[in-house]
């Protein structure tokens, strides 16, 4: 048995089945805050300031801020190929769900554990959405 | 999630594309929020931003052949014709201002271009099921005038308003509107950017629950400026889409009523002048110095507020190196007009422009340089396109613009 391979249950928001490294947002998000041609987040006092989130899967709290340009930042960063390659959210906000929708980023909530006890920075993530199953492999 | 036979038929494609995509995004919605159903609206608002990712949404439902059922108010996005006078734009900026307004223009919205739709263009009532987008309008409705709407993004707003209905889950349904938990306030509050400091305090300590709030000492009932600025920050900080204001606001004439049956918990938080004097400090750090821009109406500036600013300026004279804008809408400005003020203070250096966003393109030619607003949300979204903005009191930004530099 591989303890350091986890698979949990989820619900799918946005299909696709889609894997990477994961980096942790426990602030809420708005992605018009985030430079399109990196994937870096610009946000001054956030909690992944400075990081990049461009084709990896991110664990993030929520979305936040203005109804319009969160979907523009999704946009923006789909046209430089900068978005997240999937989105676990842990409080799911209508607003970010249109924004996921309308770009067709895969996009999954209700882990049945808390995501951000068993998903770390580094940690090596499968998102399949279709199948409603997230794979943790631990980065020690 | 129960869609009729009609809806359906919708879903399928059998009403054009445009209908479909609309249709997929209202079920995408209902399935991840539990919706049993669809409801039918009576109005709906768009935040129409003049943004590429927002414009390519109208356009893929339009050139699908899809039209409003609902006609939706919408948001600025920025007046072309007239701030190309002034300011330099390249000519993909322009095309796709002129491409926004084609195409809500054929997609059959009514084109306010005010984004406080709740004090003026679009006014619901009292338990009217609405789909409104703008993160600052969405609780001023809520909150402030009762009626229902889902915090909604500018494009599930334009979906609800092609089909004319939105999922029924969330603010529609009675017992999810009831109060999480309750904030007690002690301070003194004065103007609108008053307001916004309490609302960036309350936003942060929300997120995306409900808050009840109760006042002590409060001296006078806020104003509708005063309840838009407070949701706006709190919309900015946090996600909050909702509130009620204890004896103040409609669905909290008690704190009884605010939690709605609900055991009324002790207070979470108490926020004082102290506390308010924080934050202002906090959203107020920044540079100091020459600026060349001082902008106001994020939201948009009403009557009141322009007559405001025309009697803090007192007939002085904006600095030559500084430019003095105030965003409004299109009614606010043949008011001021009519009134004599917008021809006074455009003497002054200070001009009145309708239809406009803060973060559009027009405003690009001040970007390396500083400026000022009493907005905090202004500054907020400024910082993208590389323009600081320091965040003062109305009276602080009027001094400023006279003396070409902020302290």
């Amino acid at each position: 048995m591989d303890k350091d391979f986890k698979v949990y249950k989820c619900r799918c928001i946005v299909k696709g089945s889609c894997s990477g490294e994961a980096i942790v947002s426990k602030d809420p998000m708005c992605f018009y805050l985030c430079d399109p041609k990196t994937g870096i987040v610009i946000e001054r006092n956030h909690a992944i300031h400075g990081k990049s989130i461009a084709g990896k899967i991110l664990v993030l709290k929520s979305g936040k801020g203005s109804s319009v340009v969160q979907v523009d930042g999704f946009y923006q960063l789909k046209a430089q190929n900068t978005l997240p390659a999937a989105i676990i959210i842990r409080d799911t906000e209508p607003v970010i769900v249109s924004a996921a929708v309308v770009t067709g980023t895969t996009m999954v909530d209700r882990m049945d554990t808390d995501p951000f006890e068993a998903i770390c920075d580094g940690d090596y993530v499968e998102v399949d959405a279709d199948a409603e199953e997230v794979h943790v492999r631990r980065n020690k | 999630m129960y869609l009729t036979d009609e809806e359906k038929s919708i879903l399928d494609g059998q009403h054009g594309v445009g209908n479909m995509k609309a249709m997929e995004l209202l079920v995408a919605l209902g399935k991840a929020f539990d919706a049993e159903k669809l409801i039918p609206i009576s109005r709906a608002h768009v935040a129409l931003s003049g943004q590429e990712g927002d414009t390519y949404w109208c356009e893929l439902l339009v050139d699908g052949g899809a039209k409003c059922k609902v006609s939706p108010t919408t948001n600025p996005s920025w007046d072309v014709e007239n701030l190309t006078k002034f300011y330099d734009v390249t000519e993909e900026e322009r095309k796709l201002g002129e491409r926004t307004i084609d195409v809500y223009r054929r997609i059959g919205a009514k084109l306010t271009f005010c984004c406080a739709p709740g004090l003026g263009t679009n006014v619901p009532f009292l338990g009217e099921h609405i789909a409104f987008s703008e993160s600052s309008a969405t609780p001023y409705v809520n909150s402030v005038l009762g009626a229902r709407s889902n915090r909604e993004s500018s494009v599930s707003a334009l979906a609800a308003a092609v089909i004319g209905k939105t999922p029924y889950y969330g603010f529609h349904i009675d017992e999810n509107r009831a109060g999480d938990f309750l904030i007690d306030v002690d301070a003194e509050m004065g103007d609108p950017y008053d307001w916004g400091i309490l609302g960036y305090a309350v936003g942060k300590i929300a997120g995306t629950r409900i808050p009840v709030i109760r006042f002590k000492n409060l001296t006078k009932n806020p104003r509708p400026e005063d309840f838009l600025y407070f949701g706006a920050e709190a919309a900015t900080s946090g996600s909050v889409a909702m509130y009620h204001f204890v004896g103040i606001t409609p669905e909290a004439r008690t704190i009884e009523d605010a939690f709605k049956g609900k055991k009324v918990p002790p207070f979470e938080a108490l926020i004082d002048q102290a506390a308010l004097d924080k934050h202002e400090a906090a959203i107020s750090v920044g540079e100091t110095g020459i600026i060349n821009l001082v902008m106001l109406g994020c939201p948009h500036y009403t009557f009141d507020q322009i007559k405001e600013v025309d009697e803090m300026m007192g007939g002085r004279k904006v600095h030559e190196d500084t430019a003095f804008w105030i965003l409004s809408s299109i009614d606010t400005l043949v008011l001021a007009e009519r009134s004599g003020i917008r021809q006074r203070l455009e003497k002054l250096g200070v001009r009145i422009v309708a239809d406009t966003c803060i973060d559009e393109p027009c405003w690009k030619s001040f970007e390396g340089g500083l400026g000022v607003t009493d907005s905090p949300k202004c500054a907020y979204y400024r910082e993208r396109r590389g323009q600081p903005f320091v965040v003062r009191r109305l009276c602080q930004c009027v001094e400023a613009a006279i003396n070409g530099r902020v302290k």
